[in-house]
């Protein structure tokens, strides 16, 4: 293994997962629930990461990402639904997704444009009034079945759709967050004053990473639409952006790897919940409230494994981070 | 050419008038200090030349080019750096990305070579972090490459910030208040380093500082600022004997030796 070319070895545990996300429903060792189980884990681990460049390395508080998913469900399903032939939807999937998640990016203009003025709180109403906008903005066009919903798009979201989709989420994030513009995104969480004082373009900056960020979201919404095959304008409350919420500072506020893990433990969790009726819509906010309060950084804050960091940054094998003395 | 051209520079902070007619003139390789006793205006002088306020009045021209509109990130990748007075690093980020973060400007790549790993991305990066890493070193900061900024000593810390700042490759270095809380042989310390990277990076700088011994040791010409006016300029010798130098500072405990306003975090 060792005397293969790198780039082969870097694709064998991508293509590993990929293989065993087709094998596995295929072979019908798992049930249809757990499979369906599996797809949402891996659609909000993509919700996930696109919060976290926002929340966790960004340090801005955006309360308002089901909007962006929102406008990628919607534009992808109508592309399914109108534009696309029918014979051809399963081979133009894909492309259906990444135009969804195009015109998320694009709404998302509207978020990072008052973020060059605004910040803290008053982004977060921002973000918040986008969010209703959206959702108040679907409710009344009629053309797209305003609160009632929209329909017809036949199930092309699988196992290894929602895989292939999870591993491109995480090399963009990862090569994102390890490069002058995601030193640059955190430099504005650290201190934005500095930030530009040291030439960090700090309102480019923001506005790549709210681009990213909600084309993301958008990609998530499209294969969420295409999971449940029906959509309407109240799967995109306020209550979805907090699931989002909770994800984030749960597995870890600025960390990958904790965004994956947040986005499992939150799914697997309100699965198991189910018994509780309406009640489990209770868990969410309240484990934010008791997160916020005695572990803000979550699981995993602020870290990531080696493997997922650049090679090339990463201190010796061993070092120890010099303590204050 | 001069380097930086100050005229008659005013800043109001509501009623409150911090900067009034002040004008400097920085020659190429020259060190120049900016005194004045508390809340006399020398940050705000700085806050000024590097865009975080636009001035009530006034112009500033740097090497020649008028840039007293520009935003703060234009200025600093046009050659313009700074360190602050309270410290600013970026306290999460390791040593190294701070450092490389004051070159964000000079990274030569687009999102798309960033997201792809394309493209002039791998070149570039080696690039800088070869550039940071060498400037530790000159810095005497290597071992500390890997550890995030807080965890540094407060010495190590003003030092980072000035690895940041010549990271660029400024034309003008602005000091504020670089010997704040040092005692006397570090001063010493760093005032043997501004001087060595004054000669090396071939810079021109304005240095504010409260340690008298520092700013006469290292400056052949000083402004003196009192509430926002300039009330003496000229060589060290004559700043010391200058009567209304000495009755701005009259009263002080301590009347030109004063320890700086800096604190210890
Ligand atoms: N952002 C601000 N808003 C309002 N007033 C300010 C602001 N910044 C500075 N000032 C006021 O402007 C005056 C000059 O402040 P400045 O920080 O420039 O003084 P300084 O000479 O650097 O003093 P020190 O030696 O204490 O650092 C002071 O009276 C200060 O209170
Ligand atoms: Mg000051």
């Amino acid at each position: 293994m060792s005397h293969a070319h790198p780039f082969l070895r870097r694709l064998i545990l991508p293509a590993g997962l990929l293989a065993l996300a087709w094998a596995l429903p295929a072979s019908g060792l798992l049930n249809p629930y757990v499979v369906l189980v599996c797809m949402y884990v891996g659609i909000n681990m993509i919700l996930t990461l696109s919060l976290n460049l926002v929340n966790g390395y960004m340090g801005e508080f955006s309360v308002g990402h089901a909007g962006f998913m929102a406008v990628g469900a919607y534009a992808a399903s109508v592309l399914t639904v109108w534009v696309v032939p029918a014979s051809l939807a399963p081979w133009l999937f894909p492309a259906v997704l990444l135009a969804g998640g195009a015109a998320a990016a694009l709404s998302g203009l509207v978020v990072a444009f008052p973020s060059f003025r605004t910040r803290g709180d008053y982004l977060a109403i921002v973000t918040l009034a986008f969010n209703m906008i959206v959702k108040s903005a679907l409710e009344n066009l009629e053309v797209l079945g305003g609160p009632r919903g929209f329909l017809g798009m036949p199930r092309l979201t699988t196992l290894p759709w929602v895989a292939a989709f999870v591993l491109l989420t995480l090399v963009l994030c990862r090569n994102l967050v390890y490069s002058n513009v995601g030193r640059g995104v955190v430099a504005i969480r650290e201190d934005e004053v500095a930030a530009a004082l040291t030439s960090v373009d700090t309102r480019r900056v923001k506005l790549y990473a709210f681009l990213v960020s909600a084309f993301l979201a958008g990609v998530a919404g499209g294969l969420y639409a295409h999971v449940l095959q029906f959509i309407n304008p109240r799967s995109f409350s306020i209550l979805k952006s907090t699931d989002m919420l909770v994800m984030v500072y749960l597995g870890g506020v600025g960390s990958l790897l904790g965004s994956l893990l947040g986005a499992t433990l939150f799914t697997v969790l309100l699965e198991v919940l189910r018994p509780l009726g309406l009640w489990r819509w209770v868990v969410g906010p309240l484990l934010l409230v008791l997160l916020m309060i005695f572990r803000p950084q979550g699981l995993m804050g602020f870290r990531d494994p080696r493997w997922l960091r650049e090679a090339d940054d990463l201190p010796p094998e061993g070092f120890q981070a010099a303590q204050r003395g | 050419m001069a380097v930086l051209e100050i005229q008659d520079l005013t800043h109001y902070f509501g009623g409150l008038c911090a900067l009034s007619g002040f004008s400097l003139e920085l020659s190429p390789g020259e060190l120049a200090g900016l005194i004045g006793p508390n809340g006399a205006g020398k940050t705000t002088v700085f806050n000024l030349i590097t865009g975080v306020y636009r001035p009530t009045g006034g112009s500033i021209r740097f090497l020649g080019e008028e840039i007293t509109a520009w935003p703060s990130h234009q200025i600093t990748a046009a050659g313009i750096a700074r360190t602050f007075q309270n410290i600013r690093l970026f306290r999460e980020m390791s040593v190294l990305d701070n450092v490389r973060l004051g070159a964000f400007a000079r990274h030569d790549y687009s999102l798309w070579e960033a997201l792809c790993r394309r493209g002039r991305f791998r070149a570039e990066e080696r690039r800088w972090r070869e550039e940071a890493l060498a400037l530790l070193k000159r810095l005497n900061l290597t071992r500390y490459a890997h550890t995030p900024a807080r965890n540094l000593p407060y010495g190590e810390q003003r030092r980072l910030e000035i690895a940041r700042a010549l990271i660029s490759r400024p034309r003008l270095l602005l000091l504020d208040e670089p010997a704040a809380g040092m005692n006397d042989a570090e001063a010493e310390a760093l005032m043997a380093l501004i001087r060595e990277i004054q000669a090396d990076f071939n810079l021109t700088i304005l240095l504010i500082e409260h340690q008298m011994r520092v700013v006469m040791g290292l400056c052949r010409r000083i402004t003196v600022l009192d509430f926002g006016v300039t009330i003496a300029a000229g060589s060290p010798e004559e700043i010391r004997r200058h009567p209304r130098v000495l009755e701005a500072y009259l009263g002080r405990e301590e009347p030109l030796v004063a320890e700086g306003g800096g604190s210890r975090p």
